[in-house]
């Protein structure tokens, strides 16, 4: 699995979005269950000899899974909040959002109050 | 130029109109709230009831507590899940959230509550049948006929994903380009079907989860065999979106909510898998002297 690039990497990007997470607490990130967890499992399962290790792979795997979770649930969330959150748009709003604007009549179009 | 100096005029009125907040969350008062008023709004979320998450041990396996109440399904039982690796992600996920709880964020609660509560009463057999009938029309089977590029994109792509399936299983799955779909053998149904039946039913639940998000029963199967990242499965499965978007350009609000959202849950999916039907053993290297 190439594709997975090294587990250092996959465990900083772990703990950054640790990081992301622990702003809803406000305690710092390496109090939590997920951090000690993690790093208790990277640390257990690092191998030393060269050895083609399929247990490794699946770890590396789930990890990065995880991260791919993590990320996703969150970049997720904000565009949900920015684009999806509050509820039905005016028509003015909409096309706005594709760059146009609704015709406009000068000096009114005689029905409004 | 006169038509630009009437458009600002509108502009500065506009603004005038709402100087706070923008009409969007400000109270409208005057003369026209009839116009604003949303026909639709968002159900509030519940707010963030308890301080602390944290795990213990019980009988059946893994619980979560928040604060000093053990958490529950929505059918009133007991929250156990069979991992310790699992439980971590889950109160991960509770603890994560900020003043509400935002309830479809938390893919893995959901998946665990699927799981224990079971809403729909589904046995095994049901739940590999209906992971197999994504088969009869797996996303990747289906190919076009045009236009070239997007038939070439699709050979190069799918292609070494279903040839993998084929060397791995020992079976014959073939893509069509007709619209009834490939025709699949009896044969290769029964054995990815006796494959399915390998899994737990926590891990069949997560499958069939995973397989209704691609659409695909091929692609699941990589992700559970390691031959695909989540990434990279969940770009087969939109492969002919990419194209589109490559040639139309890219909408934020939609193709990458939509991406998103297919990640996570894919992902979320797959994990859960992986955590409910590994069985780890852990071999300490010994020193040689």
């Amino acid at each position: 699995m190439a594709a997975l690039g090294s587990p250092a990497c996959t465990l900083r990007g772990l703990l950054r979005e640790l990081r992301y997470l622990s702003a809803a607490t406000g305690r710092p990130y390496r109090d939590t269950a997920a951090y000690r967890y993690l790093t208790k499992a990277f640390r257990a399962h690092r191998v030393t000899s060269e050895k083609l290790c399929r247990a490794q792979h699946e770890l590396h795997f789930q990890a990065a899974t995880y991260l791919c979770l993590l990320r996703s649930v969150r970049q997720h969330v904000a565009l949900h909040q920015e684009f999806h959150g509050k509820g039905e748009r005016s028509v003015e709003q909409i096309a706005g959002l594709v760059g146009l604007q609704l015709p406009r009549q000068p000096g009114g179009k005689g029905w409004e109050p | 130029m006169w038509w630009s100096c009437l458009q600002l005029r509108d502009w500065g009125r506009h603004l005038l109109k709402w100087p706070l907040g923008g009409p969007i969350n400000s109270v409208v008062t005057g003369a026209i709230p009839q116009l604003w008023a949303r026909a639709y709004a968002p159900p509030t979320e519940k707010k963030r009831f308890y301080q602390n998450v944290s795990i213990t041990q019980g009988e059946g396996g893994f619980e979560i507590n928040l604060d000093n109440r053990k958490l529950k399904t929505p059918q009133a039982k007991l929250f156990t899940v069979p991992s310790e690796a699992l439980a971590t992600a889950v109160a991960t996920e509770w603890d994560s959230q900020q003043d509400t709880i935002k309830f479809y964020t938390m893919h893995l609660t959901t998946l665990c509550n699927t799981c224990l509560d079971n809403p729909t009463q589904r046995s095994k057999d049901q739940l590999i049948r209906a992971a197999m009938k994504f088969l009869d029309t797996d996303t990747i089977c289906y190919r076009v006929e045009e236009p070239e590029t997007l038939v070439e994109l699709q050979k190069n792509e799918w292609d070494p994903i279903i040839e993998w399936a084929e060397k791995r299983y020992g079976v014959e799955i073939g893509a069509s380009t007709s619209i009834m779909g490939p025709s699949i053998p009896a044969k290769t149904q029964e054995a990815l079907a006796n494959h399915l039946a390998s899994y737990n039913l926590w891990a069949l639940q997560g499958i069939e989860f995973v397989v209704a998000q691609l659409k695909s029963l091929v692609l699941t199967l990589g992700l559970m065999d390691l031959r695909l990242t989540v990434e990279q499965a969940v770009l087969l499965s939109r492969l002919e979106e990419e194209y589109q978007i490559q040639k139309w350009g890219n909408i934020e609000w939609a193709h990458d909510y939509e991406l998103q959202e297919l990640r996570a849950r894919a992902a979320a999916g797959t994990l859960f898998v992986h955590l409910c039907s590994e069985s780890t053993t852990i071999k300490h290297k010994l020193l040689q002297e």
